[in-house]
Formats: structure tokens, sequence, C-alpha cells
């Protein structure tokens, strides 16, 4: 509704005309979400209140009615905003490190847990581990007569 | 002379916390009993003087002091006494005063609870609860002040921020403090763990309570947090992956991975070493964020930049903390490695997976959280890290997550047979499968693939769980005394893994069917969203105690029948001149209807249309329910008796000792 109210201000009838049809209308309400309003602390173009939101909603939808395509959009507001702009970092040399550090981490932890599992010897525990283990297990057992209920 | 008094006693405060690290210090070394005895009652006068310095604040803003800078900048005459008695947490200076109050409140409570561990041990945690307590405190005496005076004294004070003019800041803060600073409590252990070179199940045994206790505590205060801005933005949304949100959520996950490395370390006696290092990194999440949040680094690299005395501080404070504890750990943690001995297939292993799987995408919210920050530092431009780069990351590093957890109890310690799991998981892969499929149907959802899929994992973890209390029911030839008998170690995780499924139910839903409209609607006309007639009535101007707004009515009808009476507001607080928007919910199990007041759409039209948001959110109240459920799991946890009568044990023993 911010967006008809800024489109009514701005008293453009052509574009307030422009209706969206519902594929359209899909894709404004997913870009406006991954858009960042440049003036705001950490809010979305589709959550803000402020003019500049407002504004970009707008040149968006307009943009969209005239049939550009996401793309195209984002790299229009790129151009004049930068990156900042996009919730949704690009992938390039300057963010390779952020989209790929997640799975790089993640496979090289599997490896080395998958390894240490395998690589299973029966060590020795500690004499003093050892009776305190097994203290412990024995009172464990006493309170609880049962043994075919195990605690975690 | 009150607000002296608050000041004094944060001075004192720093006197008894220097005494609480260095003497029980010199007492370990010498091993002297009596100079390691008065870590505990330093930690119980530290407490209370940070209290008093507390309430010393509180009657502050309940009185309108304005003579106190911090008072007269955070609250104002009209403000409700609600607000003013919690005013005290509603900025930078008493935020770290609530935080002092809780370290001190966790050291106290290790000094009255500690009858478990050897007295050096005990000593040596205390210990380092006092130097952290210095620390910070030196923090807020040198950098944030609370009881800094005004001169001239204002007329009256600058209010309370808006937004947290709300029933949710009111336990939010605490909540969520409690949470973040008790991870310290682990931290002490495991340093006094690496110092003295005793590891073992008792130390784990020791541990899990404080941890478990910290944990849930933390689930409530995000939960409540994600609760405070669903209400309070008017956005609709529930989780922003805001830097200030990640800052309390790091340190959960790597708290939730230490809790189930624990469960080892206690019951199998090994992955000492990882368990001690996860303890360490939980709480270094927690000064980490603290950093984040407390520094004004958040807004801007620069706006640190140009004003760095506290940033500077927290950072060097960090550095210093974390440099020590990973010294100390990397001269002292090789003597705790073992090699494994469980086979891959077996609870250690699948522990072992979940705490790849948890810190993993602990390590993802960090990179998400500080990479544009570090671009920025380095001059490389700007970049914006939001929702569409976690979700997309942090969805495929958790899923898997919620499949391990459904074989939580099914397989064994040690090694498990993979032909006996399967009979018993496949009656509960089998429903998972079935009703996920059939689910989005059944609630009149159009079929996605992603809502079915996350409805199927949802579905698994709660029919896992569930099964396996009637199992252990079915175990007993007395079914009730098979239900009395479930330990209620056992109680807490089936629960905190039902809250979990509950949970990832919740989130599945709304985020894949939520729908929304921004219409203009006049007094009398109506909006129709999912089903649902939302009838606009007008607003008329109402009054608060320190605010004027503008009260809307709308009713929502469905096939023609009334629902729900929905009264958002937008408000105008007086003090500030801020405009609030004031959402209103109707809510049950399966959906929230929600609806924001947008504009006016000209303040002369006399027919009083207004610019609304209406959304429908099904199954929202499982996201927040799932926290609750898994806090009260954590709970339940705590309290075995197992760590009871371990208690109890020890002190009829000392009372023989003593006798003897």
């Amino acid at each position: 509704m911010r967006r008809a109210l800024a489109v009514l201000l701005l008293s453009l009838p052509a574009l307030a005309a422009a209706a969206l049809s519902d594929e359209q209308q899909a894709r404004y309400d997913a870009l406006i979400r991954e858009l960042r309003c440049l003036v705001c602390q950490n809010e979305t173009i589709a959550d803000s209140t402020a003019p500049l939101a407002a504004d970009l909603r707008q040149q968006v939808e307009a943009q969209i009615a005239a049939g550009r395509s996401d793309a195209e959009i984002k790299r229009y507001l790129t151009d004049r905003y930068g990156d900042f702009v996009l919730y949704r970092p690009p992938f390039k040399a300057k963010t390779w490190l952020l989209w790929g550090g997640p799975f790089v981490v993640l496979l090289f932890a599997l490896i080395v847990a998958l390894r240490f599992a395998r690589a299973r010897k029966v060590a020795a525990p500690a004499a003093v581990d050892r009776e305190a283990l097994q203290r412990l297990l024995a009172e464990e057992y006493r309170r609880e007569p049962k043994p075919d209920v195990e605690s975690r | 002379m009150i607000p002296e008094l608050g000041h004094f006693a944060l001075i004192a405060a720093l006197v008894v916390a220097i005494l609480q690290a260095a003497v029980p210090a010199l007492g370990v070394v010498r091993r002297d009993r009596r100079l390691m005895a008065v870590a505990g009652s330093a930690a119980q006068t530290q407490f209370a003087l940070i209290f008093a310095a507390y309430l010393c604040l509180s009657y502050a803003f309940v009185t309108r002091d304005w003579s106190v800078a911090y008072v007269a900048a955070n609250s104002h005459s009209d403000l409700p006494l609600v607000y003013r008695a919690t005013a005290v947490w509603g900025a930078h200076e008493g935020s770290m005063l609530l935080w002092m109050l809780m370290l001190s409140g966790w050291s106290a409570a290790v000094s009255v609870f500690n009858r478990r561990l050897p007295p050096d041990l005990v000593a040596t945690a205390l210990a380092v609860l006092g130097a952290l307590s210095i620390g910070f405190l030196l923090f807020i005496l040198l950098t944030s002040n609370p009881f800094d005076l005004n001169f001239p004294v204002p007329e009256d004070g600058r209010d309370l921020n808006p937004l947290l003019q709300d029933p949710g800041f009111v336990i939010h803060p605490p909540m969520l403090y409690m949470g973040y600073v008790g991870f310290s409590v682990a931290f002490a252990f495991a340093i006094a763990a690496l110092i003295s070179g005793r590891l073992d199940a008792a130390w784990a045994r020791w541990t899990r309570p404080w941890t478990t206790t910290a944990w849930l505590f933390l689930t409530c205060g995000i939960t409540l947090g994600s609760w405070w801005a669903y209400n309070e933005l008017g956005w609709g949304g529930w989780w922003f992956w805001d830097p200030v949100e990640n800052a309390s959520f790091m340190p959960w996950l790597v708290g939730t991975a230490l809790i189930h490395s624990l469960a080892v370390t206690e019951k199998r006696d090994q992955m000492k070493a990882w368990t001690v290092l996860l303890a360490i990194l939980a709480f270094a999440l927690s000064l980490l964020g603290t950093f984040l949040v407390r520094s004004g680094v958040l807004v801007s690299v620069h706006a640190f930049a140009t004003d760095p005395a506290r940033g500077v501080f927290i950072l060097t404070f960090l550095a210093i903390v974390l440099g020590i504890a990973f010294t100390l750990y990397a001269w002292r943690a090789p003597k705790f490695v073992s090699q494994a001995d469980f086979a891959l297939f077996s609870r250690e292993g699948l522990l072992l997976l979940n705490n790849v799987f948890l810190v993993v995408a602990a390590t993802a919210v960090l990179l998400g959280t500080l990479y544009p920050l570090v671009i920025d530092a380095l001059n490389a431009g700007k970049v914006s890290v939001g929702p569409p780069y976690f979700n997309a990351v942090f969805i495929p590093l958790t899923a898997p997550l919620a499949v391990l957890v459904g074989f939580a109890s099914a397989v064994g310690w040690k090694r498990a047979k993979a032909r006996e799991v399967w009979k018993r998981m496949r009656a509960p892969a089998a429903i998972a499968v079935v009703l996920g499929l059939a689910l989005p149907w059944l609630l009149g959802h159009p079929t996605k693939l992603v809502a079915i899929a996350g409805g199927m994992l949802a579905l698994w973890v709660i029919v896992t769980a569930l099964q396996e209390i009637v199992r252990r029911v079915r175990a007993r030839r007395d079914r009730l005394q098979g239900l009395t008998q479930i330990p209620r170690a056992v109680w807490g995780m089936t629960i905190a893994h039902l809250g979990l499924g509950v949970w990832v139910l919740g989130i599945s839903f709304v985020s894949l069917y939520s729908v929304e409209k921004d219409v203009r609607l006049g007094p009398g006309q109506a909006a129709t969203l999912s089903g649902y007639d939302f009838l606009f009535q007008g607003t008329e101007p109402r009054r608060g105690p320190n605010y004027d707004a503008d009260h809307g009515t709308v009713e929502v009808r469905r096939d023609g029948r009334t629902v729900a009476t929905l009264t958002p507001e937008k408000r105008l607080y007086h003090a500030t001149g801020q405009l609030m928007t004031e959402s209103s919910v109707d809510h049950n199990a399966l959906r929230d209807l929600y609806v924001a007041l947008g504009e006016p759409i000209d303040k002369n039209n006399a027919a009083g249309d207004w610019a609304l948001r209406v959304y429908y959110k099904p199954m929202m109240r499982l996201v927040w329910w799932g926290g609750f459920i898994m806090a009260f799991g954590g709970l339940v946890a705590a309290s075995d008796r197992r760590y009871r009568l371990a208690k109890l044990r020890e002190a009829a023993t000392s009372g023989a000792e003593a006798a003897a």
C-alpha cells in the first residue's frame, strides 16, 4: 500500500495504472525482500517506511511493468548504489569466501570427524578416570536397580 | 545520594572481584584451603554489591531522578512504572550493569552449589569468574558508568525508546543475558580443568546441569526476542538474521553442541578435549556478541572508529581472555586427547556428527555476520549479507541435524547394529513420509516440495521422540511404573527434541505459506486474504499514558462469521515525537491473523482511508512454542535426580568426615 501511496503522492498516473500480472506481482514481492533500504539500520525496502524505500519500490514496480528481468533491475540498482543494496550478495571474487566458506569448513570437519572415528583403537583410559567412571556407574546402578532403563 | 551509593557499590565490587581472582589463585598454588575458601565469600559479597548497585539504579529510574545522566536519557516522567523499573536495561550502560549482575549471580550460585568437586577446582573456577568480573567492572567504571551525573539537571527525561515499551522487553533481556552470561560457568570450569589437569566423568557430570541451565535461559531469551520483534516492529517478521540476533544465536548453536558433547564426556569419558574447546568457544562467542552489540561497530565500522573507547576496551579484553584460554588449551589439552573408542555408527558417532553440523552452522552465521564488517574495514566496498544468504547456507547445514535427532535414543553407545536400528526406525520413518506428504493437503495448502520436506523432518523428529516414551512405558509389565521410572534426563531430552520438531514444523509452514497484502481501506471497506475478510471499521483517537494513538478496529470474518476483532494502533509518543506501529494479532495453533496500520492516506481526507498491512501466517505459534518446549526440556533435564543425589551423598560424606 505504501507503494501505491508513493505513486499517488508523486501523482504519476501512468505508473499507477501499470497493474502487474500475478506472475509479475510475485516477482515484485520476492524482489523487494532482497533489496536493502540504504538509509535504514537494517531493513529491506519491503519493510521500511523511509521515503527512499518507497521510491525504490516504485522503481522496481515500474521496471517490472516495463518488462525488465530481475537481473536487469538488480544491475540497474547496483550500478547506482553498489552491491550494498543487495541482501543476497552476488557471487564474485570478493564474496567467494562468504559463499564457499561454510561448505569448505563442513567438508573439512566431516573428514576430520570421520578419520577420528575410523582410526579407533582402544586406548587405555588413565587409571584415575577409570576409577571415577566405575564409581559413577556403580552408583547409578545402585540407584536404578533395573538396568534396562538407561539414562542419558 | 542514592546514585553515589550505587557508584560506590560498583567500586567496592571491583575491589572484591580483585580479591576473588587473586586470593584463591594463591591458595591453589600454595595448597592452602583457607585461601581457597575466600573465593566463595568473595563471590557472594560481589553479588550483593552489584545487586545493591542495580537496586540504586532502579530506584533512580522509579523516582525519576534526572540528575543521573543515564536515567534522564532513557526515561520520562510519563513513562509507566513497569517500564521505568525495567528501563535500566534500555540502553548501553544499564545493559552492562545487567550483564555484571548476571555474571556475579552465576558466580555466587557456583559458590553455593559447589560440594561435588575438589576445592582447588572450585577455587580456580571462581578465580576465573572473578577475573572476568574485573574486566567488565573496569569497562563499566571507565567507559560506561550508569551513575554519571548530569549538570544542570534537566527538567524531564528524554524517554525510553518507544520500541522498547512492550511487555516483551520486560523479560527478554534478562532471560537472554542470563543465558549468554551463564556460559561463563562452563568456561570457568573448562579453564579450571585445563589448569588442574583433571578432566573426568565427574567433571562432566558437574558441568552439565550448569550448561543446560544457561542454555535453557538463552533459548527462552531468543524465543522471546523473536516474539517481541514480531509484535513490535510491525513487519510480521519473526527472525531477521540481524547481526544483533546472530550475536545471541551463535553461542546458542555452540552451546547446543556443548550440551551434546558433555553427554559423551560424562557417559563414555570420550571427546574430552573437544568438550573443553566447545565450552571455551561458547563463551568466546558470548563475548564476541557483546563486543558486536556494545561497541557500535555494527552501526558502522566508521562510527566505531570515531568513538573507539568502548570498542577498543572490549576488543582488548576479548583478545586477552581468549588469548589466555586458547594458549592454555593448546598447552594442556593434548593430555586429554584420546583415540575414539566407538564405532562410527553409535551414539557417540552420531553425537560427533551433531557437533560437526552445529559448529559449522555457527561458523556460517559468524562468517555472514562479520563479512560485511571485514570488507568495509578493508575498504573493499560495502556488501550486505541478509536473509537470502543465511537461508541459502544455514538450512542445508542444519537439515541433517533433524535427521540425526531421530536416532537419538535408538542408537546405543559404543556400537550399534544397523539391522536392529532399522527395525525400530522403519515405522516412524514411514509415518513421517506419509503424513509429511499429506500434511499440506490436510491443512488446505497448495503442495510445495520444500514444505513437504520440512514437514517430513518435523514429523520424523516428533514421532521418534514419542516412540521412545512409548517404548520405555511398554518395557514394563506395569505400564504406570514404566512411565514413572523414566529418568528426568530422558524426559528432558525427549521433550527438547519434541520442541525441535514443533519448531521445524512451524518454520516450514510459516515460511512457505504466509500471505500478506498491502491494502488501502476506508471505513466499511474490506480486503480478502486466504479466505478471511478483513473489514476495516475506521480509527478513533485514543490517549495512552505517554502517547496519542489512532486506534483502528478491523473485524475479521470467515464465511460471514466474525472470527476476531483486531485493534492495531498508530502511536505518537509525546516525549520523543516518534511514531510507532502497534500491530494486533489473533492467533490459534494453526494460524495467526496479523494487522498493522500503515499511514493515513491523506491527513485531510475526511473519509479516513488508511494504508494497512494484513497477514495470514499459518502455524506461526509453533515456532515460539517449539522454543519454549525446548527450554522446558532443558529444565527437566537439569533437574535430574542424579545431579541432586550426588550432592546429598557428598553432603553426607563430608558430614561423616567432620564427625570422624
